[in-house]
């Protein structure tokens, strides 16, 4: 494949413009006649508008309009849609409550817009958004999903009664009872799944332009999945049709999810742009990002596993409830549903699962997809269950995952998934030695001399990426399709233009999807550019999330390779007088095997254009596309190990040693790939210890900067020690699972096992702050000086 | 102390990056704005305008500062440096620039700027840190992709780089 092929360690193509300054993010953009939007957000967490005066505000130096969300709504704006359509188990739709762009009537979260300002520069907007005069009439709220689900509880939204969107279930549970009647052991938890703001460094930022002469709108935004952005502000927001909008995400500073959605703000630009016959741009602040991005987490849940008297699994019951917030965001329905209880026989053959989710509203800012979407709380709940059981059998607890583990493949769990292909085996022997399991009870009989607790926990992930199959999904209620696209330009003079609709966000794609190209035929990275995130250039695709790109991207680009080289060969073969079978590419040249003839590939690609010689009936040209729709998910999977110390005077836990091994089958660049995986178990940890998004008893959300909100930082992580086992994934031409959210997904269960470990209480919840972990260590101290 | 009309614009004249440079600023808009609304020098970020998250930092007559955290009127007559200012010629990256490469030490890039601008400062006056050190500086940024590792190692690598550096411009000498 060459020096800068598949497998790799490249550096990347993209750095150079960050590393001097020159990126372009949404907010560097300045166009002529641009204004600023700045929004006016209820501070209550429910309350009715009972009147909005603007007439101050517009008569403010500067202002050039004020809107309101009456005004969007007498526009016929269309409201925020949930793209994926979740039935309870009784086979009702999900119970869902309008949500306007900005609220006309009544205000359900804190930082709800409810007006915009739009004026010469930032400061005078804000400036004019705080003479805006919005009276609210104060309603009760509820924050939490135990407030919510109480007997009289606020009600949100009058189409769901009770706060319920949903009571779902998968699984059969007569099999799963069956199971627990016959079970040797029985092992229970509750727990919480913290709730989290993504906090993608770039706040979500917004910059529309209205050609009134063409009636053609244009968005640079924020976004993971522009086309997705376009087809939705299109088709459900009425602000264009799709050939008379485009959506451009140029450089993106980060995602992990919450730049999936469309937001309201991006769609009041739009339809602020054409009312106020100017550029509109909006860039959020941080304070902002705490309040409307899109939060994650935010469970409940109670679990129990039944055991056979030989400790393999025979069943396992979860209920969880979801806390959605204040509306359904665009895929917030799927996300502790398809994407949560479809993971939950994580790497073990569990013969029985049922699970029941029932999804709440509360008056808080809206959850949807963060990093991992699901499979972190399956993991979470799973894992920390298996340690559990563990602990209450008194078995080793890497003994039990691996005399569970499934071992045969293809497998088909009670819930959904197909498993194509894995060694969970493997990956928890390698994770084993490199933490050097059989020197650990030493290691803690010498922290224990030093007054320190020490402990060890586990997880091992499974998660389903590559999303995914259209037809599978389509069946199970989301309302698209999740292939990908691809299309490669080959120039006149052989370099290469490769068009795809997966979007880069710090992914490195620019570099990954090159390497693909660059190896196929055999010449330099420098010769081939991606081109993403622009509407206009690149035709259609569904965008970068659940570590997608490489499993269905790429494979988009693969089988458009196929078709470039296909053509080309027949080109060579005519130039150079020979068959097409005996055509063979290397080093960028084109080759009749078995003799020196050859061609390069810059004169293979000029004959396609000037069409002086080609073969009777060929086009001339050398493009070709490709839609890749994949038959199943992909199943990275791998194991992880933490040690921790715990001090006994102030309850902080310091990481020792945290080791991950994962399978993500082929890996096209080791160097992004191992990036992806610390990024990952930072969030991971974070979740674990110290991030937790807090509101207080009037749904104020307290959290709400980064002095507030426990970010991890460079001193609170330490350096992981990432290897990798590969079983190649079968389900695609590259043999490649994906690898973006592993280490989000995988962490945080293997932090909290070592801490509860290390403090002999297993009751704790994430994030373990000190405080916490202090007042969950004291009972056990104490019996151990009793 | 001189006091500023807050209702005017005000001429502020600096030097960034060794160019002589001037722009207006009405006396509350910070220094971050300025230097990208009005300068156009978009190499410095603005990820939360209340001095936590460090994207900002730029160095203001040699000694750090967040820019979301200084007014424009402040550096009347000052010297900046920005991430734009960091590469030693528009075709060459500095040694900093060219470990955070190798070593994958960013990945949207969006808090990478002040982050090179922090250590950049640092290893000039600490060449060489432990690992510790590095970690302890870099705790006054916030990167949500890398899990800083990388960062640290390009840190790490860069300073011993520029130390055999010096070590030959002695014996040069």
């Amino acid at each position: 494949m060459g020096v800068e092929g598949i497998g790799a360690s490249v550096v990347r193509k993209e750095d150079r413009r960050f590393i001097t300054g020159r990126g372009r993010y949404v907010d560097d953009i300045k166009v002529m006649g641009m204004t600023h939007a700045y929004f006016v957000r209820s501070p209550h967490a429910h309350a009715k508008i009972t009147s909005i005066d603007v007439e101050a505000a517009k008569a403010m130096p500067g202002v050039v309009d004020v809107l309101t969300g009456q005004q969007i709504v007498d526009d016929k704006v269309g409201n925020l849609i949930c793209g994926w359509a979740v039935h309870s188990k009784d086979g009702s739709a999900m119970k869902m409550g309008a949500w306007p762009a900005m609220a006309p009537e009544t205000v359900r979260f804190v930082g709800q817009a409810v007006a915009v300002v739009i004026a010469e520069t930032r400061n005078l907007a804000r400036d004019a958004a705080e003479a805006v005069e919005v009276h609210y009439e104060e309603l009760p709220s509820a924050h939490h999903i135990a407030m919510a689900i109480a007997p009289g509880a606020p009600q949100l939204h009058p189409e769901a009664p009770g706060n319920i969107v949903y009571d779902w279930s998968i699984g059969e549970e007569k099999a799963v009872d069956e199971a627990f009647a016959k079970a040797a052991n029985v092992v229970t938890f509750e727990l919480v799944n913290n709730r989290l703001v993504p906090n993608a460094m770039e706040p979500r930022a917004a910059l529309a332009e209205y050609n009134e002469a063409e009636e053609h709108f244009t968005l640079h935004t924020t976004s993971q999945n522009p086309h997705v952005a376009r087809l939705v502000l299109s088709a459900f927001y009425n602000i264009a049709p799709e050939h008379k909008l485009r959506v451009v995400a140029p450089d993106v500073g980060g995602g992990f999810g919450s730049k999936i959605f469309i937001y309201p703000e991006e769609m009041v630009a739009l339809w602020a742009s054409k009312k106020v016959r100017r550029p509109v741009k909006w860039t959020g602040d941080r304070n902002e990002a705490f309040l409307t991005d899109a939060h994650g987490r935010d469970h409940i849940s109670k679990a129990e596993m039944a055991f056979d008297a030989d400790n393999k699994i025979l069943g396992l019951r979860v209920k969880t409830h979801a806390n959605f917030g204040a509306y359904m965001s665009l895929f917030s329905s799927s996300v502790p549903t398809y994407l949560y209880a479809t993971l939950l026989s994580g790497q073990y053959n569990i013969p029985a699962i049922y699970a029941e989710v029932i999804g709440v509203y509360t008056n808080t800012t809206p959850v949807d997809a963060y990093r991992g979407a699901g499979r972190p709380e399956a993991c979470y709940l799973l894992e920390r269950l298996m340690e559990t059981a563990a602990r209450q059998l008194k078995v080793d607890p890497a003994e039990l995952r691996r005399k569970n583990f499934i071992t045969s493949f293809p497998h088909q769990t009670p819930v959904i998934m197909a498993y194509d292909i894995g060694d969970f085996g493997a990956s928890l022997d390698a994770a084993l030695k490199a933490i050097d399991y059989a020197g650990f009870p030493a290691r803690r009989e010498k922290a224990k001399s030093e007054g320190k607790l020490r402990g060890l926990g586990f997880s091992c992930y499974i998660e389903a990426c590559g999303i995914a199959p259209s037809k599978a999904v389509g069946s199970l209620g989301a309302g698209v399709g999740l292939w990908e696209s691809a299309e490669v330009r080959v120039n006149p003079v052989g370099t290469i233009e490769v068009l795809t609709g997966s979007h880069s966000h710090g992914q490195g794609h620019e570099t990954t999807f090159a390497q693909l190209v660059a190896g196929r035929l055999g010449i330099p990275i420098s010769q081939v550019s991606i081109v993403h995130g622009d509407t206009d250039k690149v035709q259609f695709g569904m965008g970068t999330y659940g570590s997608r790109s490489a499993a269905v991207g790429m494979s988009a680009i693969f089988k458009a390779m196929e078709k470039v080289e296909k053509k080309a060969k027949k080109i060579a073969a005519h130039q150079l007088e020979a068959s097409e079978d005996d055509i063979v590419i290397e080093n960028g040249e084109f080759k009749v095997t078995g003799t020196d003839k050859s061609i390069a590939l810059p004169m293979v690609a000029l004959a396609a254009y000037t069409a002086h010689n080609l073969p009777d009936g060929m086009e001339p040209g050398l493009k070709e596309g490709a839609f890749y729709d994949p038959t199943n998910f992909t199943f990275p999977a791998g194991s992880y190990i933490c040690e921790i110390e715990v001090d006994k005077g102030t309850g902080k836990s310091t990481i020792i040693k945290f080791v991950a091994v994962d399978d993500f089958g082929r890996l096209i660049n080791p160097m992004i790939v191992d990036g992806q995986v610390h990024g990952g178990l930072a969030q991971g940890i974070g979740q674990a210890i110290l991030e937790q998004a807090i509101y207080d008893d009037t749904g104020q959300l307290v959290t709400a900067s980064f002095m507030d909100y426990a970010m991890p930082r460079a001193d609170d992580v330490p350096s992981f020690e990432i290897s990798h086992t590969t079983t190649l994934c079968p389900g695609n031409p590259l043999g490649v699972k994906g690898c973006g959210e592993a280490g989000a997904i995988g962490a945080s269960a293997a932090v909290i096992n070592a801490i509860t470990d290390a403090i002999g209480n297993n009751k704790l919840d994430m994030p373990a702050t000190p405080d916490r972990v202090w007042h969950a260590m004291q009972a056990p101290l104490q019996q151990a000086a009793e | 102390m001189t006091r500023l009309s807050s209702a005017q614009r005000h001429l502020v004249r600096f030097t960034l990056n060794g160019k002589p440079v001037q722009g207006e600023a009405e006396p509350r808009l910070l220094l971050t704005d300025f230097l990208r609304q009005t300068i156009g020098a978009t190499g410095t970020h603005v990820g939360c305008e209340h001095g936590v998250c460090g994207a900002c930092t730029i160095t203001v007559d040699g000694e750090l500062a967040r820019a979301c955290l200084t007014l424009a009127v402040q550096i009347d007559g000052c010297e900046l440096r920005t991430v734009e200012g960091l590469a030693p010629a528009p075709d060459r990256l500095g040694v900093l620039q060219a470990a955070f490469r190798r070593n994958h030490a960013l990945q949207c890039g969006f808090c990478t700027a002040g982050i090179l601008m922090s250590l950049d400062h640092y290893l000039r006056a600490h060449p060489k840190p432990s690992e510790a050190e590095i970690r302890d500086l870099l705790s006054g940024h916030l990167c949500r992709c890398t899990g800083y590792t990388p960062i640290v190692q390009a840190a790490l690598e860069a300073a011993a780089e520029l130390a055999e550096l010096s070590r030959s411009d002695h014996r040069d000498v």
